[in-house]
This record gives structure tokens, sequence and C-alpha cells, in this order.
């Protein structure tokens, strides 16, 4: 039985990404960072593989010059509802959460064993090599609601998860039930293009849950079974991406 | 008259042949055997102070300072990236754990189905064991983040009031090896405890005297001490081999309970334990080659263990084969995506190429031509270049499991590519170092040969005329009862 259907159930938070439309701009990455309190490691660290950022863009060429054309597919933790992340981690650093229906990081638990960034289908796990240096001015630009982690610890996309904890917190206050589209992860807010939605499947009114019925929805590796809660729209003319 | 003088010099001769093809048979007297190896014990060369001073300076900048350097640092100093979140730490792991294997299994095996010929042999076998474990133990130390939190791995009631989580491979891993060392550790001290009694009373030195004191526990040799003995050898005989071939299945599931293209195998289990006694019967290969040499063990170790250890060695070859061929083929077949870029990678001309056939080379060609003859078997240098070639190849094999395999997955994009760096070179030569370095240290300390196992098989083997030709016998001491 899928784990989606387990726990409270409140929320099964879930993202759209139109490839249609997304046009490989990098402005999501970007925001993330800002947003995250991503260290910044260089060209030299990029190019031994070790980019921080918890999305990234990755980009295909079809055909040959002159008849050619790039293909963008945006990749973040899909935060799988079973997760193969989960059952490798050996102090529970990693682990479903109930309330939000997503796959959350706990950094004070990890130990650095990195198995679950080996386990992970979609490379989505990103590791602390070292310390982060934040050089000025980029420290005075920190986000105060999210942790700085420390070397030799794992972290992946947690789809803002401050964010949602905030609006959560706010409609609780209010006593009303969250709005369509009032939580906004920074990658969803920066999108020019629009191509991210992000929404509650659990509503059936939801945006999200409509776009989900869309037929060109697809999931990333679906047959592992890992039942991501990232859904992609295919690309109009694309074959399969 | 002369026909009788000319068999009684044809027996002559082949009690000589015997004696010269069987230890058990060339009886010496005890007082001989405990001089010989308590003199080869107790002698410090000039040449061993060099090799323990050498050994222990690389102990120290490897496992010293690249460590603490890395430590200080972060594993940004390690070669690792993404994808490749695992390199040649975890390689030395299993490495380290599958030499571990032969000693202990190898010996625990011989002792069950009675060889007799293991008798020289299982000391230094058990004793690889147990400093193979110390030296494994200390990757997956090494290999953390953290590694100053690794006590949050253990299942210790603590104030973060959190249990380990025991749906992780690494828990059960933890588990199996530290029960593994346990055992072993046992294994190793049991039949040492009447050699320590021995060398305490033929020990000179005061400090040995009263270090043999302790060790042998008040031994006296009497013949209920004897008669518990050989039970508790014989209860943990048979505990040791399920415990030894469970704990490298589990060090396979760390990579088959994965969902890793190359990982999740079933056969990863079986090919893990055949794979860990091959490497480790190569060790042992080398290391008795090498006491053989270096302690001057001639009388002990002869031509019958090498070609005896050579013949498994062999044996594991085409084990190891087989199973490899199964697994590679039927992967083949299997024609998954991402498997396929692992081919592309790993074979013809792709960038890991050398590691591949590097590894059928000195895993299958150079064996199987230097072990096929019983020249190659008996001479010790083929013999250690057998080993040598095994251990060179079966290094190879973790190598492409764990970096080669995780450099190709199923998103093209994120392909990646490892080297490993100095520091983490350092950190696997100060391991191969502390290995040596303790088996250096423990040959002056206790003896490498167990003695009384020794003069026990010379008690119960005897050369008997049989008519008019001679047949060696065998009296079982507790049958005749």
């Amino acid at each position: 039985m899928s784990r989606q259907n387990g726990g409270t159930q409140e929320h099964r938070w879930a993202m759209i990404v139109d490839i249609d439309k997304c046009t490989g701009c990098g402005a999501c990455i970007t925001a993330c960072y800002a947003e995250n309190n991503i260290p910044v490691v260089g060209e030299e660290e990029i190019h031994k593989g070790r980019h921080m950022g918890w999305v990234r863009i990755e980009r295909y060429w079809e055909g040959e010059y002159p008849d050619i054309r790039a293909r963008f597919i945006p990749i973040m933790c899909q935060q799988c509802g079973e997760a193969p992340c989960e059952p490798v981690c050996p102090v529970f650093a990693t682990y479903h959460s109930e309330t939000e229906n997503i796959n959350v990081q706990v950094y004070n638990r990890c130990v650095g064993t990195r198995f679950c960034a080996n386990n992970c289908p979609y490379i989505a796990r990103v590791f602390n090599w070292f310390d982060p240096v934040f050089p000025e001015p980029l420290h005075e630009q920190l986000n105060p609601d999210v942790t700085v982690r420390s070397r030799g610890i794992m972290e992946k996309c947690t789809f803002c998860i401050q964010r949602i904890r905030q609006v959560e917190e706010e409609a609780k206050a209010e006593g009303r039930p969250i709005e369509d589209g009032e939580v906004q992860p920074a990658c969803v807010q920066a999108c020019p293009t629009e191509a991210l939605v992000f929404g509650d499947l659990n509503d059936p009114h939801s945006k999200v849950a409509r776009l989900a019925q869309s037929r060109r929805a697809f999931k990333l590796l679906e047959d592992l079974g890992t039942e991501p809660a990232v859904i992609y729209l295919k690309g109009g003319d694309a074959h399969v991406v | 008259m002369s026909s009788d003088r000319g068999h009684e010099q044809e027996l002559a001769h082949l009690e000589r042949e015997l004696k010269a093809r069987d230890l058990l048979l060339d009886r010496r007297s005890r007082e001989e055997m405990n001089y010989e190896v308590m003199h080869a014990m107790e002698r410090i060369s000039l040449g061993w102070l060099l090799a323990a001073f050498v050994l222990g300076g690389l102990v120290f900048l490897g496992l010293g300072l690249a460590w603490a350097y890395q430590i200080k640092w972060g594993l940004g100093v390690a070669g690792i990236n993404r994808p490749v979140f695992w390199g040649v730490y975890i390689a030395n792991f299993v490495f380290w754990i599958g030499i571990s294997h032969a000693g202990t299994l190898i010996s625990a095996i011989l002792r069950a189905v009675g060889a007799e010929w293991r008798r020289p042999i299982t000391r230094a076998a058990e004793a690889m064991t147990v400093f193979a474990l110390m030296v494994a133990g200390m990757y997956p130390l090494i290999h953390m983040g953290r590694t100053w939190r690794f006590y949050w791995m253990l299942p210790a009631p603590t104030q973060r009031l959190i249990w380990p989580n025991f749906r992780s491979p690494l828990m059960w891993d933890m588990m199996a090896i530290l029960t593994y060392l346990t055992g072993s550790l046992i294994f190793l001290y049991l039949p040492l405890i009447p050699d320590m009694a021995m060398a305490r009373d033929h020990s000179k030195a005061k400090i040995r005297r009263k270090l043999f004191q302790i060790l042998s526990l008040g031994w006296r040799g009497t013949e209920a001490e004897w008669k518990h003995l050989h039970v508790a050898m014989a209860i943990f005989t048979f505990i040791i081999i399920p415990v030894a071939a469970s704990v490298h299945t589990i060090v396979s599931w760390d990579f088959a309970m994965s969902n890793v293209p190359g990982w999740k195998s079933t056969i990863f289990g079986p090919y893990f334990v055949v794979g860990a006694i091959y490497s480790g019967v190569g060790a042992l290969g080398v290391v008795l080659v090498l006491v053989r040499k270096f302690m001057g063990f001639g009388y002990y170790l002869r031509e019958q263990h090498l070609d005896n250890i050579g013949k498994i060695m062999l044996t594991m070859t085409f084990f190891w084969t087989y199973f490899w061929y199964n697994g590679y083929l039927t992967e083949w077949y299997g024609a998954e995506r991402a498997l396929d870029f692992l081919r592309e990678f790993m074979t013809y001309t792709g960038p890991a190429a050398p590691f591949f056939y590097g590894m059928l080379v000195t895993n299958i060609v150079i064996p199987i031509a230097l072990l096929w003859s019983r020249a190659g078997r008996t001479t010790p240098w083929t013999l250690a270049l057998a080993g040598i070639s095994i251990n060179i190849g079966m290094y190879l094999e973790r190598y492409i499991i764990v970096p080669v395999t995780l450099s190709r997955n199923r998103f093209p994009f994120s392909w990646g590519h490892y080297v490993p760096s100095p520091v983490e070179l350092l950190i696997s030569l100060g391991s191969l170092s502390m290995f040596i370095l303790l088996y250096v240290l423990l040959s002056r300390i206790v003896p490498l040969i167990s003695v009384w196992e020794v003069q026990e098989g010379q008690v119960m083997h005897v050369i008997r005329r049989v008519g008019r030709t001679l047949v060696p016998g065998v009296v079982h001491w507790h049958k005749a009862e």
C-alpha cells in the first residue's frame, strides 16, 4: 500500500513541471540558492560535480546542427511517496513527513553516510563537501528561516518547507483552510513562464490536481514505483522526455 | 641376505619420503619445536625494527595526518562527488572484509572437516581475519561525513531519544561486523591459550613472562582443561562458519538492497561471499609465504601446505569466474538501459575499461596460469604472485562495483567521473601499512604457528609397517577412549 494513503495525509504537496513552458532560463535555480542558503562553490568544484543546487535543469540536444534543438527538464527532489532514500538512512535523518506528505531531511541527525544519495534514482541529493562559505556581502542575505548546513551532511529540495509551514500556521491562526496557490516555493515564484505550479493534490479543485489529470502528465522513472509528487507535463511535440 | 638389506634401504628411503611429504609424520621433540618457535618469536633483528618503523610512519601519515586533514576540512578533500558519492573508502572496506574471510572461514572449515594439514596454518589465518576486520571497521568511520557523530549509529539509549533505523542495511552491516569481530577474536584466542602457557614457561624476560601469564589464563594442561578447550573449539568452529558467510552477504546487501543499476542484483550475496573467500585465500597464500621466509618456518610450512592453499585458490578462481560470468551475462541479456550505459563506460574503449579488463586478467588468466601445475603451486614465489594477482583483481572488482558503477546512472546529464585524491590514496596506504604492521608486531608476541596443534597432530600420526611396506596411520584420541 502506498504511503500516500497512510499517515494523517492532511496534504499531498505536489509540483507540476510543464516542460513545454520551460525555457531553461535558470531563474528557479537562482531563487532556490537565495531562499535556501545554498553555498556557491565556484567553477572548480562544479567541474568536479559538486554544485550544490537543489534544482538542476538538464539540457539535452536533439538532432544535428543546424537542425538542432535544446530540450530542458528541471529536476529536483521528487518528494516520493515511497522514497528509496528513507529506508537506507541508519539514523532517520531522512524520513517521510506524515502531515505534509513530503520527504524531509533533518540536518542535525545526518551523519553523512551518503547512502540516501546513492539510492536516489533521480540523483536529487547534494552533499556538503566542505563547510559553506558566504563571502561578503552574501552573508547579509542569508534566509533566517533556513538552517545553514555544516560540512559532512546531506541536503536536498524541501519544497521550501519553511514557506509551507508559515502558510499553514497563518491559516491555522486565522481559522481558515489554506487557499490554492497560497504556498509558493521560491522556484515556482521565480519561474517567468509559469512552467512550475505548486499546490495540494489532496484538494481536488487545486490547479495541480487539475493539471495532474492532463494527458501530457507523466512521472519520472514511474516504473520504479517511487510515487513522486512532482508531475511533469510533456512538451507538445516531444516524444518522450 | 643382500636382498633383505636392499629392502631395508628401500624402506628407509620410503620413510624419508613420507616424512618429507607430511609435517605430521616428520616428528620432532616438543622441546626442540618449542625452542625453535620461541627463538623466532623473541629475535628482534635490525630488519624487523626497520620494517616496524617504516610501517609505523606510513600508518601515522595515512591514518594520522591524512585522516585528520579530512576531518578538519571535510570530505571535499577526497575525490568523491555527485553522483559518485562512494569511492575508494567503500571499495577498501569491502576489500578488507573480503580479506578477513579466508582466515577464520578457511580455518573453521578445515577444522570442521578434520583436514589434518591445516594445523600449522590456522593461527596465521585467524590472525589475518582479526587484523583485516580491524582495518575494515575503520572505513565506515573514515567514509562518514561527520565522523565525530559515529555513535549516533549505535543502538544506545541517549538523550536524543532516537533509535537507529534497523531498516537500513548499514545497521545490519554494523551488527554483523561487530559480531564477526567478536567471534573471530575468540576463535583466534581459544587455541592460543596452550601456546601462551608454553611461551610463559619458556620465556626468560620478565615483562614477556608477565604478559604470557595473563594471556594464558593460568593454563596448566590438565585433562579437564584440554577437554574444555576442545569442546569450546568445536562449538566455535561451527558458529563462526555461518557468521562469516552472513557477514559478507550483508556487506553485499549494502549494494544489492538499493535500486542503483548494477547494484540491485540477486546474485550479489553469494557472489560477494565467493569473492571474499577468493581474495582471502589469495592473501593467506602471500602471508604464509612471507611468514615461512621471514620467520624461518620452512619446517612447518612445506610444499604440502603451499600446494593445498594453491588448490583452494584455483578452485575459488573457477567459483568466482562462474559467479561473475553468471551475473554479467544475465544483466547483459536484460539490456536495461542504465546498464548499457555502464557497459559502454567500462568495456571496449570506455574510460573504465582498464579496470574491467585488468580485473579479468588478474582474477582469471594469471591465477589459472600460475596455479594450474603442481610446480606453480609449490614454488613459493609463484604462489605468492598468484595471491597478489588475485588481490589486485579483487580490488579492481570492488572498484568497479563502487565508483565505476556509480559514475553511470539513468540520467546522462548527471553522469560523473571519479579520480581518487591524494588524501584517499594516503589513507588507503596507511590502512594497508596498519595491516602489515599489526602482523609484524604480532609475530614477536604470539607464535605464528600453532605449536600445540602441530604437536598434537604429530602424536596422532605414525608410520606403521604393514607387511613389507610402510603406511602412514592416524590415531584418534577421542575415539580410542
